[in-house]
């Protein structure tokens, strides 16, 4: 889709191409062993984490995933979205434990080795920053600017159900406050009904042990609820009647509303998609086919549909959803397209098995207001202009 | 005894151990009893009414040399903010087109205050605070924002009576409350 002008292949123009032999087939490549853990192609270095150069500190801050370099649904370990509040953490594994107390039977130290005991389970699973994007201008160049506080894995863990069926829950037990082991000690509040539902503890991520951003040695997993309460570096599990009222839970991530009132508990990511091609900063080179391509997603369970508008919103038709449709996954999109050179505007919206359709920026801000902060799942329409330049047609 | 009792006795005692055997196997054996000392040393968490507080005490007055010394870098002299959180004022603005959220505005709980800043502030140097210091600082922001006198010396009773000019500003969720037409 980009043009490719500005390669290093083109130094020497056609020398690898037909009818020539290319280089790279004239002597041997890189040797087995030269890369002990294997790293993208050198030509892909342009695809990294989205991190802004303009952050006012590095310790608590956040690091979007490049969604419109991206195919499929899952996204790279190395490239999956970074949210911290006191820095990345580094755990020896052997001298990390997981304490679970409160109102149990029997409150509970486990080791790792004690944790990976237990029966585990594999499931894929989104992953979301409920501040993706705020509702407030400038709004973001790109899909990654837009709603890079996402990503998408196969987790493998324990049911947290599992572990506390070992501790023993006590009547009267409605709420666990889960407690990260960084500088940050970041509790959040988590309703039981949640714990002994989906609620998984997990030590690893696309097959390989979490990485340490991601809160290696163990995490808490809560498909479909915000990202900050699938507390990282997961070290203490406290059962209790009431939430902790942290400051996790009360001064951040809770959404003002124009009255002056603000909500808490704000848990569930509410259903929402964006086209990430064509998207913001890209170009279409050429007229003709054109496939459209997104990702889709809801905290309430599975997309039913995506329908995409291709005439500012006034119609839409229904794409072509990937299988597997999985329940609080990433689902991927497609909509083939052929464009004539005519200038458009083109937009997704989701809609979820419980029937909620992904509004406009405008609905929502006439309930919301500008300054709620979190849980933005607005549409975000894209103008291709008779050049091919896409851009954001919010902006 | 007379050897029908034994017998009977010998059949309680395995259905107790058989019992106990069944209630076991529901469970995997998997980790060991945590400890009184180990739960107190780590459960550091403040209730919103104040429990689990921890004994002593703090002055406004000494918060600001903590103050001064630990979190202004950040927060600025007096708290107005700079690469770290405006702590002080905003209160009245939280209906107005520019809302500011402080602890004096925002927050709903001054336990949370003492809570937060002994498990994550100073951000250079999180838990390194005495207790006496947290009760201090948190005495002193709070002084700043005018929620409690500048003379005032908090403890754990006085900081659990303290009602935050926000307390009742937050709602429960009503989402889904945007539907697309």
């Amino acid at each position: 889709m980009a043009g490719v002008a500005g390669s290093p292949a083109l130094a020497e123009q056609g020398k690898n191409l037909p009818p020539n032999v290319p280089e790279w087939m004239k002597a041997p490549g890189d040797p087995m062993g030269s890369q002990p853990y294997g790293t993208p192609s050198a030509y892909e270095k342009g695809v990294v984490k989205n991190i802004s150069k303009a952050l006012p500190q590095y310790i608590s801050a956040s690091g979007r995933t490049p969604l419109q370099e991206l195919d499929g649904i899952i996204t790279p370990n190395g490239l999956f979205y970074e949210r911290h509040h006191g820095g990345v953490p580094t755990i020896d594994p052997a001298e990390h434990r997981l304490m679970l107390h409160g109102m149990v039977d029997r409150p509970l130290v486990f080791t790792m080795e004690d944790i990976r005991r237990f029966p585990s389970q594999s499931r894929i699973h989104f992953l979301e920053c409920s501040g993706n994007p705020v509702y407030t201008k400038p709004y973001g160049k790109t899909a990654s600017d837009l709603v890079g506080l996402l990503s998408c894995a196969e987790w493998t863990g324990v049911p947290l159900k599992t572990v506390l069926d070992e501790a023993g829950l006590q009547a009267g037990a409605k709420w666990i406050v889960a407690e990260g082991a960084d500088a940050a000690a970041l509790t959040r509040s988590i309703p039981i009904e949640k714990c002994l539902d989906d609620a998984m503890l997990v030590y690893s991520q696309n097959g390989e042990r979490l990485r340490p951003q991601q809160g290696y040695p163990l995490r808490l997993l809560l498909p479909g609820f915000e990202g900050n309460m699938n507390v990282k570096w997961l070290r203490r599990l406290k059962v209790t009647a009431e939430p902790a009222y942290s400051r996790e839970e009360t001064s951040k991530y809770t959404d003002p509303m124009p009255d002056g009132t603000s909500r808490e508990f704000t848990f569930y990511m509410e259903a929402k998609s964006i086209i990430t091609r064509p998207s913001g900063g890209q170009k279409l080179t050429t007229h003709g086919f054109h496939q459209i391509t997104g990702i889709a997603w809801s905290g309430h369970g599975k997309i039913k549909s995506v329908e995409i508008s291709l005439d500012e919103g006034k119609s839409w038709q229904q794409a072509e959803l990937q299988e597997p449709v999985l329940t609080r996954a990433l689902t991927r999109f497609r909509l083939p397209w052929h464009w004539d050179g005519t200038p458009v505007v083109i937009q997704s919206r989701a809609i979820d098995e419980t029937g909620y359709v992904q509004p406009t920026l405008a609905e929502l801000v006439k309930v919301r207001g500008l300054n709620s902060f979190y849980h933005n799942n607005a549409i975000w329409p894209w103008r291709i202009d008779a050049n091919g330049e896409v851009t954001n047609a919010q902006a | 005894m007379p050897r029908r009792n034994l017998k009977a006795a010998f059949l309680v005692g395995a259905i107790a151990m058989l019992a106990a055997a069944a209630q076991a196997e529901d469970r995997f054996g998997i980790g060991r009893p945590a400890t009184p000392a180990e739960i107190a040393g780590w459960n550091i968490d403040i209730g919103r009414d104040g429990s689990n507080l921890p004994p002593g005490s703090g002055s406004a007055e000494r918060g600001r040399a903590v103050f001064a010394e630990q979190c202004a870098t950040c927060h600025g002299d007096n708290g107005q903010g700079g690469v770290g959180d405006r702590l002080v004022g905003g209160q009245g603005t939280l209906a107005s087109p520019k809302p500011i959220r402080t602890v004096g505005s925002y927050w709903p709980y001054a336990p949370t205050l003492f809570d937060y800043i002994r498990r994550a502030m100073p951000q250079n140097a999180p838990q390194s605070l005495s207790n006496e210091d947290v009760y201090a600082v948190s005495a002193y922001i709070l002084s700043l924002n005018g929620v409690v006198p500048a003379n005032a010396v908090l403890n754990a009773k006085s900081l659990a009576a303290v009602k935050m000019p926000n307390r009742d500003g937050f709602v429960s969720d009503p989402r889904p409350d945007v539907h697309n037409h």
